[in-house]
């Protein structure tokens, strides 16, 4: 008999499968590696053996990390994708399509028409990972997820490029109660959206269709997710038995046809004489020798609080809780601000049962010799943990902290706080929180990354740190985000780092991108002296170690670093007098549910949850502004950005008799929209205006993004264009603008790439254009004259009516006078709401962005939160600015940006003005204005505040930056 | 852009040595060696490893594209961690214009520099318009003609060694021949007043030398373009030494040259007056250059040509109408219409499987690469086109295992010329390991 072996070894599993002549499968293998590449290979050929005997085999090998060891043992190796139709061909040749997911891989392989391979981005990693990592989060198995999610009622809107922000969306569904059913079915329907949006981009999906890899063959909700948004019948999909070996399969398929064959007990010899290439890896060892770990384990240990024994304690307490991300910590103290209990569990899914759990835990220990005289509350889940227990205050995060890291260094002067998900650090500058750093999505999740990734290796959280510690070479892993680190563990996996480099990496990993991305600092001096660390991440020592050593500096890291937002909001409570706290018998009866709805209250459609509590009292969370949570509506303070909106979506008159042309209302749109719609309607055409953009809409078009990366207000174009082909325009209009208006504030006049040039890329990839006009001119909008000439021979050429030049010159003329129309009416309205701002004594903030910020579902509402907070919100250019150029580090010359920089010296100018920047996710220009507004804001003493955007709603993370900033203003108005 | 930067003085030019980013090492050589002539100290970076892209991620923005963060990060690493007195180094760095935000990479430089403690470092741009005045660097119109030659010449040393390189009998011909022109070229163009008279000789010289070396042409040999976004289509440092990784992989590597790069920056300028009537005072000028350049160019396809073996290089004309039947040649910032221009141009020449590199969000290429690839495709169902992305995150080994599928999907596509089918796309490398 002819045997012939294929081996699949991937990022986290080895595969193996051989089969006889005929192609039966005799034995097939899917198992863990643990980072132990060339000791499982060995594993693999061994077991084999047992089967085959002394025969000799034919042999190949596949996988990423298999790479190195076909190399390394020299055997055939064949790439995962080839293998793939390896499989198909042997086994369905009449398949149409593979789907394949894998621990980080996503794949679609088309046959029709020759092989069409598309493997996910680098900016998409981690689904089978993500899945796991989800679970994690969900605090149930794998497996569970997968059952939970057959009985789903509803599917909450997930982003779906990218892991990590998938996380940052679920996150906030679990702290508000949502039904975990519905959860884990979001989860799988985002891996869907994921791939068929991301990978098939535009190429239908029909036919039969295969689905391979470890998760599909897990998951029958996700196969099932999968059958259902693709339509496809029973008989259209194959999941075959061998779906999680398939590569394996196919590389033994390929082998059988090399005519190459090997003796077992020879590759055995060749993998043990085997060594695979170590990385060169430049990072230090976190400690040199065994003393300077004892020195750093002594240095710590001195960071500690006094404790009290609850049982013995008589007296008043006070409660702090922080209802994190993923924990939950609870802090007892007593009135000499000694601990008497503390709590730290992760939420499980339902942060109300576990804060209720250890409220009743505090009352047994309590008795009646302590009574809890002031409760406060902090952290994501902070106003529905206040609700449900009807807590004394709800403070932000930033305050609990720093009132926790003054107790441990009275003169702090900076403060970091890595926990499961959010990196946070704050500077103190006289007694004052003055400078707020907040993560971004792309830089989130590195402390439960830590935890998920000892635990894929089959590690506790402690164990792997330790590991850590005295680790020889730390292999270099990046720091981009917690996908890309996960990619570069699997690099070093294939170098053969061992559990203990890798362990030290991390923790190296994350300590940069926290003070490289989240912080941007280059030394240790901006940072300040005295230094506080907390956070549960800093538990790990490696971590800590890593932080002194990248910044040369030691640094504070408190005995009770987890539980510091939660001794910081006990600390806060000790104000109180009385406690309204729920008493022990009303808690006893206490029982909550959550059910999820939408917001029908303005086209952001929020989806909310109804938490109701056994005392008849709800609460709603998820809302956006005060509309959503069924209060009185919002304020009357004046909105630049509702105005604007306003003033854009008047509403038109249409006439049957004429042609109509379709303006989408996107991009450079939202800035230009007067000009071009007066033209046209000066020219004779209906002019249909497409709405504001809503989820509906962004997935309409979202099949025809070729760049996954491009910024949301581009992507967001797709599906303005699919909008105004659905309403039948008979042709749509968008132009290619390489220079925008000139406003003399700049050196040049710049659009960025995407919004000059979006029409080269609508016009290739929307394939529904051919059946419209779509004009996309190159114009001067500099000089009416050049205006007019480029209109004229472009649209008489166009085929969509014949103008004379004076038509278009009028045409022209009355567009200029409209744009110039709606910027005085801007600048007019802006100047009423500075001014009655300062007559009313409201604090002003300059939302300051794009032009198509304004966006309901780009800014996601940020300037109806900010009205809530009691803030007049006015835009980037609505204020009364001199036509002076900024004095700016950088090339000044784009238009859009060059009103950042007057807008930042504005705030800097004006009392109770402060400019919170919105960066869109993916907008390389910002890269450079943010530095440059930051700079220009602080080095007039006020705070930088930058939210970034992106297809992510999280309320919760956009709230706490604003209320921060109001705290330190509030600080910085008290001196 | 900050008016007070610091200048390179005349003394300077005595005392410091400039030091040039590694973009286009064979170009870089060149140039220098014409600046050498003219009494300038200067030296190629050529340094690699995870240290400057750590400088980079201190420094600069994180968001910043991959190579500026790479170009900062090598100057930061050669003044902290490779022995170069700050007080005796400048930094040159070629700049281009333009709405990308490439064009701000002088002053992120001497941001970083500033933020290092090395703000007295002098920093001198070589760009089109020049704004900034150098006292110490001033540029005579013959000095820059010789430059832009050597760059030329650059452009057809590299382009014929990408063709004899994957097929030469004795491992180094290629090289020595390489090492040698590039030293002679140099000193031609620097010894003789009248070169642009005996351009057109050198050029052809070239081409005969090259074409004189033994090479087995039997070799079937998979051609793979490179384009893409211009550091890290051309930068060993940018691209994980792309190059050498495809001719391990036994292709050959098809790779347009930087004259057409510098035709399109010109032509940008002309495209402005003719679509907006903008930049009048430029337009004279700028058509002289570009006529000039042209002229360059076709002595260049021409010496090629004679020697008949190889493949021929377009003209900048021909690439131009190409595009137009897909993209505006108004669209112009980054690569702009030139990046799918050179994609077609390539297909047409039978150069079916494209790399087309760029840096992580690479703000033009999601119009100019990713954006054109499926219009490219629709109407060249034979060109196969992978987008890979570089950054400091992104690993090596998932860069080349996609290249590496394109590599043999394009194997297994060829018209099979022999029996034996389906071993077709065993390399030569793997045969010989299984006889081991």
């Amino acid at each position: 008999m002819n045997y012939s072996l294929g081996v699949d070894i991937g990022s986290t599993t080895a595969k193996a499968v051989l089969i006889d002549d005929n192609g039966e499968i005799l034995y097939s293998t899917y198992e863990r590696h643990y980072s132990k590449v060339l000791e499982k290979c060995r594993e693999l050929l061994e077991n084999v053996y047992s089967i085959t005997g002394d025969s000799s085999i034919n042999f190949a090998i596949s996988g990423s990390a298999g790479l190195g060891i076909s190399e390394a043992i020299r055997v055939p190796f064949i790439q995962e994708v080839v293998s793939e139709s390896e499989v198909v061909k042997h086994t369905a040749p009449d398949t149409s399509c593979i789907i394949e997911l894998g621990g980080e891989d996503a794949k679609i392989v088309f046959f029709d028409g020759g092989i069409d391979e598309r493997m996910n981005g680098t900016c998409a990693g981690g689904t089978g990972a993500f899945i796991d990592q989800m679970a994690t989060l969900l605090n149930v198995t794998t497996d569970e997820l997968d059952s939970l999610s057959l009985d789903a009622q509803r599917i909450y809107p997930v982003a779906s490029r990218c892991g990590v922000f998938a996380k940052t969306d679920i996150q906030p569904l679990i702290n508000q109660g949502a039904r975990k059913e519905d959860i884990a079915k979001s989860i799988f329907q985002a891996v869907v959206n994921q791939t068929i949006a991301g990978l098939a981009q535009g190429r239908t999906i029909s036919g039969k269709v295969m689905f391979l890899g470890g998760p599909l063959s897990f998951f029958k909700g996700l196969r099932d997710c999968f059958k259902e948004t693709l339509k496809l019948s029973d008989e259209d999909v194959i999941f075959p038995d061998y779906a999680k070996v398939s590569v394996a399969l196919g590389a033994a398929f390929y082998a059988s046809t090399l005519g190459h064959t090997y003796n077992i007990k020879d590759l055995l010899e060749r993998v043990s004489k085997a060594t695979l290439p170590t990385g060169s890896s430049n990072v230090k060892a976190l400690f040199e020798n065994e003393n300077e770990y004892n020195e750093f384990i002594q240095r710590h240990e001195k960071a500690t609080v006094p404790k009290r024994d609850i049982a013995s304690y008589r007296g008043c307490a006070y409660l702090g809780i922080d209802c994190g991300s993923t924990t939950t910590k609870l802090v007892l103290i007593s009135e000499n601000r000694e601990i008497l209990y503390t709590y730290y569990s992760s939420n499980k899914g339902n942060p109300v049962d576990v804060v209720k759990n250890c409220l009743q835990k505090i009352y047994k220990l309590c008795k009646s010799r302590i009574r809890i005289k002031g409760s406060a509350v902090t952290g994501y889940g902070e106003e529905l943990i206040k609700n449900a227990f009807s807590i004394d205050y709800g403070i932000v995060e930033t305050l609990a902290h720093f009132t926790a890291a003054k107790h441990f260094k009275s003169d702090v002067d900076f403060i970091l706080d890595i926990g499961g998900q959010d990196i946070k650090c704050f500077k103190i500058h006289n007694g004052a929180i003055d400078s707020i750093m907040l993560n971004e999505a792309c830089s989130s999740g590195c402390g439960s990354f830590l935890e998920t990734f000892s635990k894929s290796l089959g590690y506790s959280a402690e164990e792997f740190a330790q590991k850590g510690i005295f680790a020889k070479r730390p292999v270099n892993l990046g720091s981009r985000c917690t996908v890309f680190m996960n990619s570069s563990v699997k690099q070093a996996q294939k170098e053969g780092a061992t559990v203990e480099d890798i362990s030290a990496g991390l923790a190296v990993s994350v300590v940069k991108n926290a003070i490289y991305k989240v912080i941007r600092a280059g030394s240790a001096d901006e940072l300040g002296e005295n230094i506080v660390v907390q956070g549960g991440t800093f538990y790990n020592n490696a971590v800590l170690r890593a932080f002194e050593k990248e910044l040369g500096r030691n640094v504070i890291r408190p005995e009770i670093s987890g539980l510091m937002g939660a001794y910081g909001a006990a600390l806060y409570a000790m104000r109180a007098t009385l406690s309204s706290i729920i008493s022990e018998e009303r808690l006893s009866e206490f029982s909550h549910t959550a059910t999820g709805m939408i917001c029908k209250g303005c086209t952001n459609n929020c989806h909310l949850t109804l938490n109701k509590f056994s005392d008849g009292s709800t609460f709603i969370s998820g809302n956006q502004c005060q509309r959503g949570a069924g209060l009185k509506e919002g304020s009357s303070l004046p909105n630049l950005y509702e105005f604007k909106r306003n003033l854009l979506l008047s509403e038109d008159s249409f006439e049957s008799n004429k042609k109509t042309i379709g303006l989408p209302l996107a991009l450079g749109m939202y800035e230009l929209l007067p000009l071009w719609k007066t033209i046209f309607k000066e020219l004779g055409f209906n002019v249909l205006v497409s709405p504001m953009s809503s989820r509906e809409l962004y997935e309409k078009g979202q099949f025809s993004i070729p760049s996954d990366t491009a910024c949301y207000p581009a992507k967001l174009m797709h599906g303005h264009i699919m909008s105004l082909l659905e309403k039948k325009a008979d042709a749509i209009f968008y132009p290619c603008l390489t220079y925008n208006i000139n406003e003399k504030l700049s050196d040049n006049h710049y659009n960025c790439p995407v919004v000059a040039y979006y029409s080269e890329l609508l016009s290739g990839n929307v394939e529904r254009l051919k059946d419209t006009v779509f004009l996309f001119p190159y114009l001067n909008i500099n000089s009416k004259r050049e205006l007019s000439r480029g209109l004229y021979d472009y649209l008489n050429a166009s085929g969509i009516g014949s103008f004379t030049k004076r038509e278009i010159k009028k045409a022209v003329s009355c567009g200029y006078s409209a744009l110039k129309e709606y910027r005085l009416s801007v600048l007019n309205e802006g100047k009423k709401a500075l001014d009655y701002a300062k007559a009313e004594g409201k604090d002003v903030m300059i939302l300051a962005g794009r032009p198509y910020h304004i966006d309901s579902l780009i800014c996601h509402g940020i300037d109806k939160l900010a009205l809530s907070l009691g803030f007049v919100v006015v835009s980037e250019d609505s204020l009364p600015l001199p036509k002076v150029k900024a004095h700016v580090n950088v090339l000044n010359q784009w238009t859009y940006h060059a009103r950042l920089y007057n807008a930042a010296q504005y705030a800097c100018e004006n009392e109770r003005t402060e400019l919170v920047q919105l960066v869109s996710f993916g907008c390389g220009v910002d890269a450079i204005t943010t530095d440059e507004v930051r700079s220009i804001l602080e080095g007039h003493g006020k705070l930088y505040t930058q939210i970034k955007i992106d297809e992510i709603t999280n309320p919760g993370a956009v709230k706490i930056r604003l209320r921060s900033l109001i705290g330190a203003m509030e600080e910085s108005r008290k001196e | 852009m900050d008016k007070e930067y610091i200048p390179f003085t005349k003394e300077m030019k005595k005392t410091h040595t400039i030091l040039v980013p590694n973009m286009l090492p064979t170009h870089f050589k060149l140039v220098m060696k014409v600046l050498s002539g003219y009494g300038y100290k200067s030296e190629l970076l050529e340094s690699s490893g995870p240290e400057i892209t750590e400088l980079g991620l201190k420094y600069v923005h994180n968001d910043t594209c991959y190579p500026a963060l790479l170009v900062i990060g090598q100057f930061l690493d050669a003044i902290i961690n490779r022995g170069y007195d700050p007080h005796k180094v400048a930094l040159i760095l070629f700049q281009t214009g333009g709405g990308c935000r490439a064009s701000n990479y002088i002053s992120l430089l001497r941001k970083a520099l500033k933020k290092a403690g090395y703000g007295y470092v002098p920093v001198i741009p070589l760009a089109f318009n020049a704004l900034e005045k150098h006292p110490g660097f001033t540029l005579s119109p013959s000095v820059i003609y010789k430059m832009i030659y050597a760059v030329v010449f650059g452009d057809i040393i590299a382009n014929l060694k990408n063709q004899c390189k994957p097929y030469e009998i004795y491992k180094g011909d290629t090289d020595n021949l390489v090492e040698m022109y590039t030293t002679k070229i140099t000193g031609a163009i620097q010894r003789d007043k009248l070169f642009f008279s005996k351009s057109k000789r050198y050029f052809k010289e070239i081409a005969d030398a090259f074409a004189k070396i033994p090479m087995d042409k039997t070799q079937s040999r998979v051609k793979v373009g490179v384009v893409g976004e211009i550091y890290v289509k051309y930068s060993p440092l940018g691209n994980n030494n792309l190059e050498h990784f495809l001719q391990k992989e036994g292709a050959e590597v098809v790779c347009p040259g930087i004259i057409d790069f510098f035709l399109y920056c010109i032509y940008a300028n002309i495209s402005d007056y003719k679509l907006y009537k903008m930049k009048k005072k430029l337009y004279i000028p700028m058509k002289i250059a570009y006529k000039a350049f042209k002229g360059m160019q076709r002595q260049l396809i021409e010496a090629i040509r004679s020697a008949q073996i190889f493949d021929v290089p377009p003209t900048f004309e021909h690439i131009k109408k190409l595009a137009e039947e897909y993209i505006s040649t108004g669209a112009q910032m980054g690569e702009g219409w030139l990046l799918p221009a050179e994609m077609l141009e390539l297909s047409e020449r039978g150069v079916n499987n494209i790399i087309c590199t760029q840096p992580f969000g690479c703000l033009p290429n999601h119009i100019f690469g990713k954006g054109m690839m499926k219009p490219l495709k629709d109407k060249n169902p034979h060109i196969s086109i992978v987008a890979i992305d570089y950054d400091p995150g992104a690993t090596r080994v998932n860069q080349e295992n996609r290249i590496k599928l394109m590599l043999t999907n394009a194997t297994l596509q060829k018209p099979k010329k022999d029996e034996e089918s389906d071993s077709n796309y065993i390399t030569t490398e793997q045969k010989e390991m299984a006889n081991l």
